[in-house]
């Protein structure tokens, strides 16, 4: 379970201060939790608090009960808190295999390597011994950030955007892992999208706005808002007879 | 041989018994074991120390293994070996310097290494240095490389210089005639106060002739490093030369290229970046469990890889 208390952060913008985060206060129980806000809302902003890469201006996280706003990147990634980038990092001379088995935190064979490619739909092979840098396209460098967080087997696994660069075709496919992962749970997955097709996943959406929550609630409860209807529509069909 | 100097070998050779094929091993300045084949000649120079390498022409798939090694503190030497690569041949040398030296007197050696290979010959050409000992004495190395490549043929260098040298001033000389190609891959890393000084010359003197090349280092701690180029192209040429260097503590790089185009389809490229490693890359690896030690170790070993 992981647990924000009065998270606030600011920036200094060119000698200005300004907020970006205000007040948040949530808390994750070990589902599906979907965030998803207009650009600039600062979704990813709050991920990186959460991994700790940012340092919030105020207020606390608790992993498990346990206050780890002091904890460093590393500490946090070794109580099993995971986070896959918006914007993937590139390496020069790290290949796939290598990065997933410094994730995995144990050499993997390439077996093992292959399965994890071929489940965010990679064909596998010609992957293995690629390196991660500017010879990859971004939207296999965005599966294989997913590939990575998977392979880490978190308590808190965060994608942030993790459909972004994705074509439509392999969309489908991703829908499909995630559904996996719902079903596979065992800690929390936040995920960070603006995708109807995952948030319909999600057992809880959070909607940020402007560096605030503006609604926390279930898919039937958040949905509706978000697509501007009225009232709750199961389904495309339902929409349709009304 | 000593445990020392088989250690050397393994090092800069990558080897652990006496290697297939042609070779002659170099120790404290004496021969330490030779063997030539029905296409692979060795003699030792009259004039200076040294040798003589002859490759009949046509000789494929074979290999050649000259490495040198030192133990004896305060030891300085200069050898002169000559490779002559007949045409259509297809061929590995593996060179290779290792120096332990745990007195306190330098030891030095200058390896001056000459090519000439023939029309269409193809030749990879590895070379790897390396220190050892905790004596206060340096460990010097002072490659010289002069290529001469005919119409057609190839060379492709490896240098890798990881661990343990002082102080390095390698100097690369090229001619390359008509559609003939060099490239040349340096890895550097130095730390202390070590030093290590690259300088290449090429020329491409013949049509379609091309030469690329690839450095990167690592500069740690105090260390200096310096990177000078000059590829002059009269005639219709490529060439490329890269310079990719991770400057780390209070180390200094410096990427000196020059570029010369005698003539109007020669195209020269220079590509040089110095910079510390890019915190995301750190803050990535940290993500994924890593210290920033673990992390910048894992960054250093792939981008040398
Ligand atoms: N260091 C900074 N200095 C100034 N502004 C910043 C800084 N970091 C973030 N911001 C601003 O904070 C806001 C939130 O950014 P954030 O990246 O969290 O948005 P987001 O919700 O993830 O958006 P998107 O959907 O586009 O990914 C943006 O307006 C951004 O420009
Ligand atoms: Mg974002």
């Amino acid at each position: 379970m992981l647990e924000l208390r009065n998270i606030s952060f600011q920036a200094d913008d060119g000698g200005k201060e300004i907020e970006i985060l205000r007040n948040i206060n949530l808390t994750v129980e070990n589902r599906f939790v979907a965030v998803t806000g207009p650009n600039g809302s600062g979704k990813s902003t709050l991920a990186k608090i959460v991994a700790g890469i940012l340092a919030p201006t105020e207020g606390r996280i608790f992993l498990d009960g346990v206050d780890i706003t002091e904890k460093s990147i590393t500490e946090r990634a070794r109580m099993g808190i995971s986070f896959a980038f918006q914007q993937p990092v590139r390496f020069k001379g790290i290949t796939v295999k290598d990065m997933l088995s410094i994730a995995a935190g144990r050499e993997t064979a390439v077996s093992e390597v292959c399965s994890m490619l071929s489940e965010v739909g990679l064909c596998a092979r010609d992957y293995v011994n690629r390196e991660i840098n500017a010879s990859l396209s971004g939207g296999e460098l965005k599966r294989i950030e997913i590939a990575m967080i998977m392979a880490r087997k978190a308590r808190v696994s965060i994608f942030d955007e993790p459909e972004a660069g994705i074509d439509l075709w392999s969309f489908q496919n991703l829908i499909r892992v995630f559904e996996k992962m719902h079903q596979e749970i065992q800690g929390t997955i936040l995920i960070i999208s603006h995708q109807e097709r995952i948030l319909n996943i999600a057992d809880q959406i959070v909607l940020l706005a402007d560096g605030r929550i503006e609604k926390v609630g279930s898919r039937e409860e958040i949905m509706p808002a978000l697509l501007g209807a009225g009232k709750p529509c199961r389904t495309l069909s339902d929409k349709l007879i009304q | 041989m000593d445990a020392i100097q088989q250690e050397l070998l393994a090092q800069v050779a990558g080897l652990h018994e006496v290697p297939e094929g042609a070779y002659n091993i170099r120790a404290n300045g004496e021969m330490a074991g030779r063997n030539t084949t029905a296409n692979i000649d060795i003699t030792t120079k009259e004039d200076c120390p040294g040798i003589d390498i002859r490759i009949k022409p046509g000789t494929k798939s074979e290999s050649v293994h000259i490495p040198v090694v030192l133990s004896k503190s305060g030891l300085q030497e200069s050898v002169y070996n000559d490779f002559f690569v007949g045409e259509d041949c297809d061929i590995t040398i593996i060179a290779g310097c290792g120096i332990h030296n745990s007195g306190s007197a330098a030891s030095a050696h200058s390896g001056i290494h000459r090519f000439f290979v023939e029309k269409n010959a193809k030749v990879r050409y590895v070379e790897k240095h390396y220190g050892s000992g905790d004596g206060s004495g340096e460990r010097i190395m002072n490659p010289t490389t002069e290529i001469h490549l005919a119409e057609g043929a190839s060379l492709e260098m490896e240098t890798v210089q990881i661990k343990g040298i002082d102080s390095t001033e390698r100097t690369t000389t090229a001619e390359v005639a008509g559609g003939a190609s060099l490239v040349i891959k340096e890895k550097i890393m130095t730390h202390g106060k070590q030093y290590a000084g690259t300088d290449f010359t090429v020329n491409m003197a013949g049509a379609d002739s091309s030469v690329n090349l690839i450095s990167r280092s690592v500069a740690k701690e105090r260390s200096r490093q310096v990177f000078r180029s000059r590829i002059v192209g009269d005639a219709s040429c490529h060439g490329h030369s890269e310079c990719d260097a991770i400057i780390m503590d209070e180390a200094s790089v410096s990427a000196i290229p020059e570029l010369t185009a005698n003539h109007i389809d020669a195209n020269l490229i220079h590509e040089a970046a110095i910079g510390k490693i890019a915190g995301e890359q750190l803050i990535k690896l940290m993500t994924l469990g890593l210290t920033e030690k673990e992390a910048e170790e894992q960054i250093v070993k792939g981008f040398l890889k």
